[in-house]
């Protein structure tokens, strides 16, 4: 048996179902042997980064392994910023990378870069395979440890001569000495987690993605029900909580909700789950939250104490942690109840409401707003970076876990469009997947939309056009004295045409007033469809914490003029 | 604050490169940094010495056990270990001299590895306080060459304290 036909079995076996990528002389073999045994869908892409970006979609929405496949040299290379994506945010991936034949290794020969080199600060681990007899361990070991554990990308390089050697076919137990996807459990501390509920008269719970990753909305929910506390989330934990739930306070953090910011604030507890307390998530470290109490559940011991200092933690996975918790909160009576806290929550809750003026200009949350009420909250949303990002984390109000996927720890554009199509294959539903986008981030990988029409995917995209790198115009905006430095663009593309040229319907707004009917219009029509709607050019994302500062060092719409 | 951690790690190839990049990315600068295989047995021991706070040492610790082929992490420089480092020293000692250089030899314990009509070639183990002080006393003779293993450090017997 060859090393490709052993790369191919060991891939079905671990049921991979969809893979994409871009074939290249050092992986023809590989290609050659799914040309032949039809293993799974092979999506075939534009540009390798969307492979990545697309398994990345792909992993997220379905909680399965992503799985992407490029050629040594620039095939590799290509895939290094979805890989780095899909390892800030815990996403677990199996990168297939081809190399140069073995005799050919290290003497800079054409297409061989030391992918693994390359990938080192960015991969849970990576896998050179030196022999066809180390194949079968590589990719079944390169499965378990991306998905187990706290998930992460795995990189496997093969050389071209590997894939052709001859072999024999052997199955064999899979363990690493120092890997224990159990990971280490504390608990220790439950007693006092529980004396700190107990006499918190304003806690708060700030949920991450390690809530979605685990599975332990439940749980989640559960415990904020139990102990009336209401809950805010980060961007990566948007779906851990849903965000209509009455004691939902939104999206914390530099763009969050004044009532998840003031509630974080004021809070005399905060019980955080699943988060590693992003500077974007909580402002400055040590400013944070100094009067409350915090209790830390990670899944991974490595984030306690590492950004802010935790009064009681426990380690584990969310969903057994929080099972614990909920056990031992079980007899938990609340002696005063929760009236006060909640009342002003409700209040601050009220303070945010915006206007949705149906007619003039096309406002970004008017798009938003539409599109979440036309698909009844129900859409699988992706988002690239910017201002778009934080209008669709905003506005569209997620019922539950892996319906938002968006970039927060690395903030990659052009992420949206690719991870929308690898969403749209984990869903067999054939329900719509929108992505909410920018006109810059939709230009970083716009030549999707050929990929999207080839394989007939309902990606559409609301694109926010604003004719400006929006995010970094605002900052200049607010903070450098409106110097423009290269965000505005003189001359914009066609979109429509552009769309129609790559097999996309599309179509611009302008005009509030036909704001709902062309969503409604782009949901009805089959596969991908561009809706350019021109917004005002200074729309700004409000709002805003004050970089570097704390969560209540807020500019808003209204003390704008004042600062 | 000088921090000692021990590492024992599956004898793979990039290993080393993976935990030094690691250190390195948080900004800890590495002053020495050993390792040798243990036996037959496929596993590798590192010893690392860097400075840094505590919260430093542990935050690295817990880095780096996450990698795959880390099998354990201990940070040394919480309890008691005994420390080494071996260093060779090329000193210039003609006759009139030798006898001089070979008194010193055997204050600070060490031996003469190799011996040529230009001078002697030491071999000194110890602390780094000691093998400090051996070069400061050797150096008016003049050395030629010198090299330093860095440091290897074990928890000593019966410590499980940290
Ligand atoms: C690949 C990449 N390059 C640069 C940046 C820096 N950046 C952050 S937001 C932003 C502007 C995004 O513009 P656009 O996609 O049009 O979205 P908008 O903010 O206008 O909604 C830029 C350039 C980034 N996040 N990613």
């Amino acid at each position: 048996m060859t090393g490709a036909e052993m790369i191919l079995r060991c891939l079905e076996l671990e049921g991979v179902e969809v893979a994409f990528g871009i074939p290249g002389g050092a992986v023809i073999p590989i290609y050659d042997e799914l040309y032949k045994r039809k293993s799974f869908k092979h999506v075939l892409v534009r540009h390798e980064q969307s492979a990545a970006h697309a398994a990345d979609g792909y992993a997220r929405a379905s909680g399965k392994v992503g799985v992407c496949i490029a050629t040594s040299g620039p095939g590799s290379t290509n895939l290094v910023t979805g890989i780095a994506t899909a390892y800030m945010d815990s996403v677990p991936m199996v990168a297939v990378v081809g190399q140069v034949a073995r005799s050919f290794m290290g003497r800079d020969a054409f297409q061989e870069t030391d992918i693994i080199g390359l990938t080192l600060p960015i991969v849970k681990h990576s896998f050179k395979v030196s022999s066809v007899s180390e194949i079968y361990r590589v990719i079944r070991g390169a499965f378990y440890i991306a998905k187990t554990g706290r998930p992460g990308p795995v990189l496997i390089e093969i050389p071209l001569d590997v894939q052709r050697e001859e072999g024999v076919w052997r199955e064999e137990e899979i363990s690493f000495k120092g890997y224990n996807p159990n990971g280490f459990v504390s608990l220790d501390d439950i007693p006092k987690a529980v004396e700190f509920m107990k006499d918190a008269e304003r806690p708060v719970i700030l949920a991450g993605g390690g809530i979605i990753i685990s599975g332990a909305t439940r749980e989640l929910l559960a415990l904020a029900e139990k102990l009336e506390v209401p809950v805010a989330t980060s961007l990566m934990g948007k779906g851990a909580f849903p965000e209509e739930h009455r004691l939902s306070l939104g999206m914390a953090g530099m763009h969050g909700t004044p009532a998840a910011n003031k509630a974080l604030c004021e809070a005399d507890l905060i019980i955080a789950v699943g988060l590693r307390f992003s500077d974007r998530s909580v402002g400055k470290h040590e400013k944070f939250a100094t009067s409350a109490k915090i209790i830390h559940m990670d899944y991974d011991p490595a984030e306690i104490n590492k950004n802010v200092k935790a009064h009681a933690y426990l380690i584990g996975d969310a969903k057994k942690t929080l099972k614990e918790l909920l056990e031992a909160v079980s007899e938990l009576k609340l002696e005063k109840g929760r009236k006060e806290w909640l009342e002003k929550i409700v209040s601050w809750k009220e303070e945010f409401k915006i206007e949705l003026e149906k007619s003039g200009p096309v406002r970004p949350w008017y798009v938003i707003r539409s599109a979440w009420e036309l698909t009844k909250g129900e859409a699988l949303v992706t988002t690239e970076v910017g201002q778009n990002q934080m209008w669709a984390a905003l506005y569209y109000k997620v019922k539950g876990p892996r319906r938002f996927i968006t970039s927060g720890g690395l903030g990659t554009m052009g992420y949206g469009l690719p991870a929308a199509m690898g969403a749209s294959l984990a869903d067999p539903s054939g329900k719509p997947v929108l992505n909410i986008s920018g006109d810059g981030s939709f230009m970083m990988s716009v030549q999707e939309l050929d990929t999207c029409a080839r394989y007939n995917l309902p990606v559409k995209v609301l694109l926010l056009n604003n004719r400006s790198l929006g995010m970094v115009r605002q900052w200049q905006e607010l903070f450098f004295e409106k110097r423009y430095s290269e965000t505005i663009y003189s001359r914009e593309p066609d979109y429509v045409a552009l769309a129609r040229s790559l097999g996309a319907q599309g179509w611009t707004v302008s005009e509030a007033s036909q704001v709902r009917d062309a969503i409604e219009r782009a949901l009805e029509t089959p596969g991908p469809v561009v809706i350019n709607f021109v917004i005002p050019q200074e729309e700004k994302v409000f709002p805003m914490m004050v970089p570097g500062t704390t969560l209540d060092n807020v500019i808003t719409q209204e003390n704008l003029g004042r600062r | 604050m000088r921090q000692v951690i021990s590492v024992l790690t599956e004898d793979h190839p990039g290993v080393l490169c993976r935990i030094v990049g690691l250190i390195f990315r948080r900004g800890y600068n590495v002053e020495s940094l050993s390792v040798g295989r243990i036996g037959e047995t496929g596993i590798s021991r590192f010893t690392i010495v860097f400075n840094g706070d505590r919260e430093s040492a542990r935050q690295i610790m817990s880095q780096l056990r996450k990698l795959i082929e880390v099998i354990d992490v201990d940070i040394l420089s919480q309890g008691e270990f005994v420390e080494r480092e071996l260093s060779l020293i090329k000193v210039n000692a003609k006759s009139q001299n030798r006898p001089e250089v070979l008194q010193l030899v055997d204050v600070f314990r060490s031996r003469v590895v190799d011996v040529g009509e230009e001078g002697l070639v030491l071999e000194v183990t110890g602390n780094k306080e000691k093998i400090n002080a051996c070069i400061k006393v050797l150096s008016p003779y003049g050395i030629k060459e010198l090299v330093r293993s860095g440091s290897v450090a074990m928890r000593r017997v019966g410590f499980n304290g940290g």
